[in-house]
């Protein structure tokens, strides 16, 4: 068995967000911990997102949204990776998103949400324990 | 390093009962140390007041720039809002106008700040988010509906499509009756630092500071009791920066809106007394406090040595304040409360002209009334109750006070040295180097935090197992509907024949280099969309493509 190859992960704004403090931060976290970042820059569109994410054969998606757009913003990234057949990229995400939205975006197939307050070491290790290299033909 | 500095840590034998120190970091929130003591040693020998400090009013200003400050005039008691549809924000405004605000400050939604309507693919899920929805002259007409714009001071926080918008309320006056001349208010208008900061642009920045400069010089002319820029350390902080790296890139972008009005041709004391700036006022109380007066006593050399500035309004630095989003947790949000009145107080001794209280649950939603009323209040406690307001600079000539303001100062004259020596600050942002100082700082806070060496309350420390959890308010989806249909209705309502001639003769003033207000004015008369006036200069001026910088 080869050793299984270090996980790729885009990291992404949607939408017209422009805060991207955050984000950085993160995508610099998640290089320092050996994942491969590819990082979209600011005010992408779903569509985009989701087709960078496909030519990139990425592992997981992890969206930093802070503009309240989030409801309408991670379920449109789900739906088109599932109409491009790769619902199995993993979606995470982070930003201004109160408590109460977070169980719609769980079932609409978002897998983690951090909210303010939360540590790089908290999100690279959520990482860590449940992203897994895609299996690619 | 001073003879007071001790070699730490000393806890183990040694003498106790107040020699021993606490075996923690002695540093601001932006990482600068701080010694044990200060005294007049730490002002250096040539330090005298007449030239560090002068007096209350007079160059440098480090003082303040009245000689009576709040004994003349209380700071303007000024809050950020804007949510929803035009009528929503208008409710909002003659809310907080019955509660004693004494100016206006609208917010505008993402997808006005980007130049983009309502109904832009784009915009899906942000329309009247993060603020007011503005698509075309009858939403402007709406937010100042049974607001006398010759009697409040509108504070406009608009950078990419600042002139659209600009028109747009002087428009509303006309339909007022409102003489220009009586208009006043403030504009953002500072691009720059949207590329270092904010993120929300339409143009590359040389195209978008001749908008600048033709607003500079139409406003001179007819408005001239507007604050045409303010110009922002506020995002640049939000962004992470360092309280220097903030002082230091908001200086330096105010240095390039001056020399492109003189590279424009205008008179510096003309449009210089019409520069504002905006501040930002975090948790380290001091640093804060220091920072405002470095800035005031920079400005001031700035404008009469390097631009040979006469008019002495033209050194003075104002600023509007607001207290540091950044800094409010949404763990335990009601101790949010607490650092707003230390910041907001901080504001207040450095010398603000106006300020803004955040709420204490923005790191959750956008503020609820309630928390809007307590926000305000804040300031009301402050300037009637605590008593800081009877005197001048009440710090002034404090050994810690000044020598930390001359600290931030020479750190921040190195920084613009360093972009001075890049060629100005549009070209050091073409190269990335604030942004990248930004990230590289906001990245070192962050590891500060997640290893306990910087606590903040309730998120590293002590934190809570349960908390309660303020009402918060909620804008639905049907805001978006709404407003999509409004624009429907102007746009199938509007003479199109009209809209299309006053874009083209606004194109054409964009290849010409003729003043764009004019005819921009003429565009939103006809109910042109903010949208179709941001892309009919697109073609002469292009769009603005960031290189990220990681």
């Amino acid at each position: 068995m080869s050793e299984p190859r270090r996980l790729r992960l885009l990291v992404g704004k949607v939408g017209l967000d422009g805060h991207d403090r955050g984000v950085k931060i993160v995508a610099r976290a998640f290089r320092d911990a050996g994942f491969e970042v590819i990082y979209t820059g600011l005010h992408q569109s779903p569509e985009v997102v989701v087709e960078t994410a496909i030519q990139e054969d990425v592992d997981a998606i992890s969206l930093s949204i802070l503009s309240g757009a989030h409801n309408y913003l991670f379920p449109r990234v789900l739906e088109l990776l599932r109409e491009r057949g790769a619902s199995d990229v993993v979606v995470f995400g982070g930003g201004i998103i109160p408590e109460e939205d977070i169980p719609g975006l769980c079932a609409a197939g978002v897998l983690q949400i951090f909210t303010p307050g939360s540590s790089t070491t908290e999100i690279v290790t959520w990482v860590r324990d449940h992203v897994r290299p895609r299996a690619i033909d | 390093m001073s003879r007071h500095d001790d070699p730490r840590p000393r806890r183990s034998c040694g003498p106790t009962g107040g020699s021993v120190e606490r075996d923690v970091e002695f540093t601001t929130v932006s990482g600068l140390s701080i010694d044990r003591l200060y005294t007049r040693d730490d002002l250096g020998a040539g330090w005298n007041d007449a030239e560090r400090l002068g007096e209350p009013g007079e160059f440098p200003f480090t003082r303040g720039i009245h000689p009576t400050m709040y004994r003349g005039r209380l700071w303007t008691m000024r809050q950020f809002a804007g949510f929803g549809t035009a009528s929503a924000t208008n409710r909002r405004f003659r809310y907080l106008l019955e509660q004693g605000q004494t100016g206006l400050s609208t917010a505008f939604d993402l997808p006005t700040l980007m130049g983009r309507d309502s109904d832009d693919d784009l915009a899906r899920g942000e329309v009247g988010r993060e603020g007011v929805a503005i698509d075309t002259l009858a939403d402007m007409e709406l937010l100042f509906e049974r607001i006398p714009l010759d009697r409040v001071s509108t504070s406009m926080t608009i950078n990419a499509p600042a002139a659209a918008l600009f028109a747009m309320y002087l428009a509303v006056a006309e339909r007022q009756g409102v003489a220009f001349a009586k208009l006043s208010g403030t504009l953002q208008n500072d691009i720059l630092k949207e590329y270092i900061a904010q993120k929300e642009w339409i143009y590359p920045p040389r195209p978008s500071l001749r908008i600048i400069t033709d607003l500079m010089a139409y406003a001179a002319e007819h408005v001239p009791r507007w604050n045409t820029i303010s110009i922002s350390g506020y995002h640049i902080r939000e962004a992470g920066s360092t309280a220097v790296q903030e002082l230091a890139f908001t200086l330096a972008d105010g240095l390039a809106y001056v020399q492109a009005g003189i590279d424009a041709g205008l008179d510096v004391d003309v449009f210089a007394r019409r520069l504002s700036f905006f501040f930002n006022s975090h948790n380290d109380f001091f640093e804060e406090i220091a920072k405002l007066r470095a800035a005031r006593r920079m400005w001031a050399h700035f404008m009469r040595d390097r631009f040979a500035a006469r008019d002495p309004r033209s050194w003075m630095l104002r600023f509007h304040t607001q207290t540091a989003g950044c800094s409010l947790t949404a763990q335990q949000p009601y101790n949010n409360i607490v650092r707003v009145t230390i910041q907001a107080l901080a504001g207040v001794l450095g010398g603000t002209q106006s300020l803004h209280t955040d709420s204490f649950d923005e790191a959750l939603a956008l503020p609820s009334d309630d928390a809007v009323t307590i926000a305000l209040r804040t300031q009301q406690i402050l300037a009637e109750e605590s008593g800081v307001v009877n005197t001048v600079d009440p710090l002034g000539g404090s050994y810690f006070v000044e020598a930390l303001t001359d600290r931030i100062e020479r750190e921040a004259l190195e920084y613009i040295r360093r972009i001075d020596e890049m060629g100005g600050m549009v070209a050091a942002i073409e190269r990335g180097f604030p942004q990248k100082e930004i990230a590289d700082a906001s990245y070192r806070y962050q590891r500060e935090v997640d290893d306990g060496r910087k606590t903040i309350v309730g998120v590293n420390r002590y934190r809570a197992t349960s908390e309660s959890r303020p009402e918060l308010l909620r804008i639905g989806p049907e805001t978006e509907r709404e407003q999509r249909s409004r624009l429907h209705e102007v746009k199938t309502s509007r003479d199109d024949a009209a809209v299309q001639s006053t874009l083209d003769r606004l194109a054409r003033a964009g290849s010409s280099g003729a003043n764009l207000l004019p005819p921009m004015l003429d565009a939103v008369r006809a109910y042109a969309t903010v949208g179709e006036i941001s892309r009919a200069l697109v073609p002469v001026f292009g769009r603005y493509q960031e290189t990220s910088v990681l």
